[in-house]
This record gives C-alpha cells, sequence and structure tokens, in this order.
C-alpha cells in the first residue's frame, strides 16, 4: 500500500502541436516540398525493386553446384557449369587491388596531411589523385593495356613465341583495379587525419616523440575504422568494376594459368569475374545464359551489400567513439532509473 | 633561423614604485605548509642550480612579434608561475621552451634559451622534450587505453619488438609508479585497459601529467593545467604540484593569480596585447610580488584593476 503511495501520478502526457499544413506555404515551397517528398521515395523504390528483382529471379537459379563447378561452354544452360571461377576470379582481383591500393593510399593520405612539403608537390600529389578519381574506369584499362604491353612489363603476364606480351593477367587488371580504389581511400584517410585535432599531436611531441613515432603509434591507430571504411568502399568498387575486366583480364570461361608454378602462373594468366560473368551470360553477352546471369548477379549484389553494410557499421562505430563524453554522459543520465 | 630582431619601442620604462603593501591584494592566499616551508627555506639565489635560463628571448608567429626580450631564469626545485592577461605572450614563452612553437608554422625566435648551459636548438629536439615535458590547457589523452597511454610515453621510440606495446614487469611497474604520482593509482588501477577518452575531464588531465612524468623529464611545463577542470579537480592537481616541485622544475602558466600564489615560489608577470608584443614586466619572489610589486603595473594586475 505505502508503496503505491510513493509512486507520483505521470503527468499528462504532453499536446504534440498539430502537424503543419503546407497549404499555408507559397506555391513554390510546396512544389519544392512534394518533388524532394517524391523523389525520395521513388528512390526507396527503385532499390527495394533491385533487391526484389534479383532475389526473385536469383534465387529461383541460384543453386549450390554453381558455387563448386568450373564454366563451361555449352548452349544449354543445364550443361555450361557454375561460377566457381569468376567468384575465384573476384577475389584475386579484389585481393590484389587491395593489398596494393591500401598501403599505397595511406601512405599518400600520411604523406598529404602530415608532411606535404613543399606545398606545390603536395597540390599537384592531390590534383594528381583528383585526376585519378574522375578518369572513366575504361579508360584506365586502356591504359593499363599499353602499359602491360611493354615488353620490359612481359613478365606480369602470357607472352607470345615471337615475344609479343598479351598484356592482360590478374596482375595487369588487379594493379590497374588499385588505382580504382586508391582515391577512395587516400580520401577517407585524409579525412580522418584532419578530424584528428593538434592537441593530440602537439602532446605526443611534447613527450619527445618524433613525427614517425606519433603517425605510427598515436594517428594511426586512432583512425582505423576510417581507414577500415575507405578500404571496404574501395573492394567495393573493384569487385563491382567491368570494363578493367572486359578489357585487362583477357575474360577466358576459366582460370587459365601460365605455366607450371601454381600461384604465379595463375596470377600471369588469365580468368574471369563476377562481374564479366554476368555480362557475357547476359543475354547481351556470348554465353546467353540468362538464368546463370541472374545467379551470379545476385551473389554480386550480396558481396556489394555486405561490403556497404560493411562500412556502415565501421563508421558508426567511429562516430559513437568520438562522441562528445558530455553528450555520452547526458545520454547515459537519461537512461538511469532516477532520471526517468 | 630566427629573423632579425626588430626592436619595438617599448611604451613605457618599467619604474620603481615604493614599497608598500596592497590593500586588497593576495598576501593572505592560503598556503600550505609544503610551499610555506619550501618558501621560507628557500636558499639564496645565487648558489641555486639555474636549470634553464631566458636570456633576451624575442618570438614571433610570421612576421608578428609575441614575446620581446624577455630574461628569466628557471631554477632547479621551484615553482615557477607566469602570470599575465590573455594575449601576454605568457603561452608562447612556456612553449618555446621545448621547442613546441617550431610545430606551429612560422614559428620563429631570437635570443638564447638555454637548458644547463646548453643552447635547446643544438639539443636533438625530441631529447629536449623528453627533459623538457609538457602539460596542455585541454586534456589530451591520446585515443587508446590508460595503459597505452603511458606507455606510449615510457617506451623508447621504437618499442623493442611486435605490434603491441609488451606488458613488461619494467613498463607496468613504471606506469604504476607515473600514475601514482599523478595521484590516478587508485583511481583506475582496476581498469587500465578502459579508453582514456572514457576518464572524466580531471582523471584526463591526471593521466597527462603522469603521461608527462612517466619520460622521468627534468622540466615540467605545464600551460593552466587547471583552467579547463572544476574546483575540486583543480585543488587535487595543486596538491600534485607541490610534491612534484621536489624532484622537478616546474614552470605553470595560469590565469589564476591565487593559483599562482598557492603553489609557486616565483612569479614572472607578463604584459601585452593586441598593440602591444608581450613582454616581460616583473620577476621576483612570489610573496614579495604579490605583497610588494615594484612595479605599477603588476600592482594594477594584482590587485584587479587591469586585465
Amino acid at each position: 500500500m505505502s508503496e503505491t503511495a510513493t509512486v507520483a501520478t505521470a503527468p499528462p502526457v504532453a499536446v504534440r502541436p498539430p502537424r503543419q499544413s503546407t497549404a499555408a506555404w507559397p506555391l513554390a515551397d510546396r512544389v519544392g516540398y512534394w518533388l524532394c517528398w517524391t523523389t525520395g521515395i521513388a528512390l526507396c523504390l527503385i532499390a527495394v525493386a533491385i533487391v526484389v528483382f534479383m532475389l526473385v529471379k536469383g534465387v529461383a537459379y541460384l543453386r549450390p553446384a554453381l558455387f563448386v563447378e568450373h564454366p563451361a561452354a555449352s548452349l544449354q544452360q543445364s550443361q555450361s557449369g557454375g561460377f566457381l571461377d569468376p567468384i575465384e576470379g573476384t577475389l584475386i582481383i579484389t585481393a590484389i587491388g587491395t593489398l596494393i591500393a591500401a598501403p599505397a593510399g595511406v601512405a599518400l593520405a600520411v604523406w598529404i596531411s602530415e608532411y606535404g612539403r613543399p606545398t606545390a608537390l603536395a597540390r599537384a600529389v592531390e590534383s594528381a589523385i583528383d585526376v585519378i578519381a574522375g578518369v572513366p574506369s575504361v579508360v584506365l584499362a586502356i591504359f593499363g593495356l599499353l602499359v602491360f604491353s611493354e615488353g620490359f612489363l612481359g613478365f606480369l603476364s602470357q607472352n607470345a613465341a615471337n615475344g609479343a606480351v598479351y598484356g592482360r593477367s590478374f596482375f595487369a587488371a588487379g594493379i590497374v583495379m588499385a588505382l580504382l580504389a586508391l582515391p577512395l581511400i587516400v580520401g577517407s584517410t585524409r579525412e580522418a587525419l584532419a578530424q584528428v585535432p593538434d592537441r593530440v599531436r602537439e602532446a605526443s611531441y611534447a613527450l619527445g616523440k618524433s613525427r614517425a613515432s606519433t603517425i605510427r603509434w598515436v594517428l594511426l591507430p586512432s583512425i582505423r575504422p576510417d581507414i577500415a571504411s575507405g578500404i571496404a568502399l574501395g573492394m567495393g568498387r573493384i569487385i563491382g568494376d567491368t570494363a578493367i575486366i572486359t578489357i585487362l583480364l583477357g575474360v577466358t570461361l576459366t582460370t587459365q594459368g601460365v605455366g607450371s608454378t601454381p600461384l604465379l602462373g595463375t596470377l600471369r594468366g588469365t580468368g574471369s569475374t563476377l562481374t564479366s560473368y554476368v555480362y557475357n551470360n547476359s543475354p547481351a553477352g556470348e554465353g546467353n545464359a540468362p538464368q546463370k546471369a541472374y545467379a551470379a548477379a545476385f551473389v554480386l549484389l550480396m558481396l556489394v551489400l555486405a561490403l556497404n553494410a560493411l562500412v556502415t557499421r565501421l563508421t558508426a562505430g567511429r562516430r559513437s567513439d568520438r562522441a562528445s563524453i558530455g553528450g555520452r554522459l547526458r545520454a547515459i543520465g537519461g537512461s538511469l532509473p532516477w532520471t526517468r | 633561423m630566427p629573423p632579425p630582431i626588430r626592436r619595438i619601442a617599448i611604451d613605457r620604462e618599467p619604474t620603481v614604485a615604493p614599497e608598500r603593501p596592497i590593500a586588497n591584494g593576495l598576501a593572505q592566499a592560503p598556503v600550505t605548509e609544503a610551499v610555506a616551508r619550501r618558501r621560507s627555506e628557500r636558499p639564496d639565489p645565487a648558489t641555486v642550480r639555474e636549470r634553464m635560463r631566458v636570456d633576451a628571448v624575442w618570438l614571433a608567429y610570421g612576421e608578428n612579434w609575441v614575446v620581446r626580450d624577455v630574461t628569466l631564469p628557471v631554477r632547479q626545485g621551484e615553482v615557477l608561475a607566469m602570470i599575465g592577461a590573455s594575449g601576454s605572450g605568457k603561452t608562447t614563452l612556456l612553449r618555446s621552451l621545448n621547442r613546441l612553437t617550431e610545430v606551429t608554422a612560422g614559428g620563429s625566435r631570437a635570443g638564447r634559451i638555454t637548458l644547463d648551459g646548453e643552447e635547446i636548438h643544438e639539443l636533438e629536439v625530441n631529447d629536449l622534450r623528453r627533459r623538457v615535458s609538457m602539460v596542455f590547457q585541454q586534456p589530451n589523452p591520446f585515443p587508446m587505453s590508460i595503459y597505452d597511454n603511458v606507455a606510449y610515453a615510457l617506451a623508447e621510440q621504437r618499442p623493442p619488438r611486435g605490434r603491441r606495446r609488451r606488458r613488461t614487469p619494467q613498463l607496468e611497474a613504471a606506469a604504476e609508479d607515473a600514475l601514482r604520482r599523478a595521484g590516478l593509482w587508485d583511481e583506475v588501477a582496476g581498469d587500465l585497459d578502459r579508453s582514456a577518452l572514457r576518464l572524466s575531464g580531471g582523471q584526463q588531465q591526471r593521466l597527462c601529467i603522469a603521461r608527462a612524468l612517466a619520460v622521468k623529464p627534468e622540466v615540467l611545463l605545464m600551460d593552466e593545467p587547471t583552467s579547463a577542470l572544476d574546483p575540486l579537480s583543480t585543488l587535487k592537481i595543486e596538491e600534485l604540484m607541490e610534491h612534484l616541485a621536489v624532484d622537478f622544475t616546474v614552470v605553470i602558466v595560469t590565469h589564476n593569480l591565487q593559483q599562482a600564489a598557492r603553489v609557486s615560489e616565483y612569479t614572472a608577470f607578463m604584459l601585452g596585447d593586441e598593440r602591444q608584443v608581450g613582454g616581460l614586466v616583473e620577476f621576483g619572489p612570489t610573496d614579495k610580488i604579490f605583497t610588494h610589486p615594484v612595479d605599477p603595473r603588476t600592482e594594477d594586475y594584482i590587485s584587479g584593476r587591469m586585465g
């Protein structure tokens, strides 16, 4: 009894202000408002449509066997095999591209934001990164073909008996893919470094730490989530690109190694990825096996969506970690029983 | 390379005022036993070792002069307080003592600053900063665990091996020692792996002090170390300073006159603003500065008529 007496009566539910009607707005504002609203909804519908369509089409044709069978040349869809090799190809290309782009991108970003001397050189490097970011991937691919067909780069791809260099290989495609991912990694790393307050750097210098030691032990660890999200974004770009694969990977049906060295041979050889597989098997391509194309496209979509989800997770983690201490305390305080 | 010295007319020569006590000064500022004892037992300045010496130093950022012609001794085992209004160049002068002014683009210096008789520009900069360590106005712990904050300071330039700083017994003992000296050990001992950013402001500042002490400096520079803290944390840090002054030479910049009167043996009063480059007006024993200042400008500042 006494307990119920101490419970205070709940305050009356606050009356919400009535929803504002747009009727009173000027016509231009109303049109603008509805335009924004419609665009947003339309985009949602499109996104949902893509996922649902790919889900329906893809799952319908998805068989476990597709993941373990090599593709085979056949006009019958039932005999054209699975996409083991394209999945393998996607993984190899992504690995090569990321392994090159991640260290190079982080190094570039650190140099530009932490050293950046002489200033003119730093500006030039920044512009160069912008240029690379702006070049269409098909142009990068053509350029890559030119470069990798040079004799001195013959060790990266197949060589004909007469000394001609084929110029198309996992190496060639992976290296050019690194250029695609590089600007994204540089961008996110630079942005994160710019957000680290100078007092953190000064604190480290004041302890007698060198600039290099500060970068290695203070700055890089503290921006690890941002670097990771930049890398994940770059990987998404690599996985999704078709032009570079079509031009620089040779697009053979199966992974075709060169020579007998196991790993090196594969990397010097040609193959395909999920993107080129989808392209070739779509009604537009040579394979004409739309069912396989749908299934592969579905796998590709899931792969990229998973990466995006990962990026969101990483970035969200970073935000909460950097939130102000006051905000965090208020959040905790607000949820305590006696403050309710 | 420091820019050529450009003499700037000093608007007013220091004048010698008659010695008389300030009515509403801080003569009665409560001083703890330790400080009172150190003051009463103050040895003759001539016999005390001069740790650092600032000799006719001018400092500039780019084209703007910030500090003009300051000469100041920093003696062993003492707390030197630098007081003065904002813009008087105290912080810049403090930062120049371990060459942190060089981090800011355009920072330059004329005149000599010596540590144990050696010009600090001739010392290796990271060695200098380990010998002359610094605590900042804003608590600035690194975004890592409490233990790692101290261990990072302790570690040599390159950790011995491996990616992680190893938790060797020596490192752990040294980290504990530093945290104890900073009076933080009892509060964090149970959870050294917690992120340092989750500590309260006062705890963060004491962690920063622990970090600065971990490098075993000879001189500890403190730039308004309590101005971002609440009174209770301030008290803790002031208590800390009393203990520190036994082993270290402490130079503290503060806006809080009471604090200067409480913790320091010597006080330097600096004056300057946007129109006038900051300079040293008066330097002397704290009790004398706060009761019988020689310069009327010091008296104005201390009695609250200015700044």
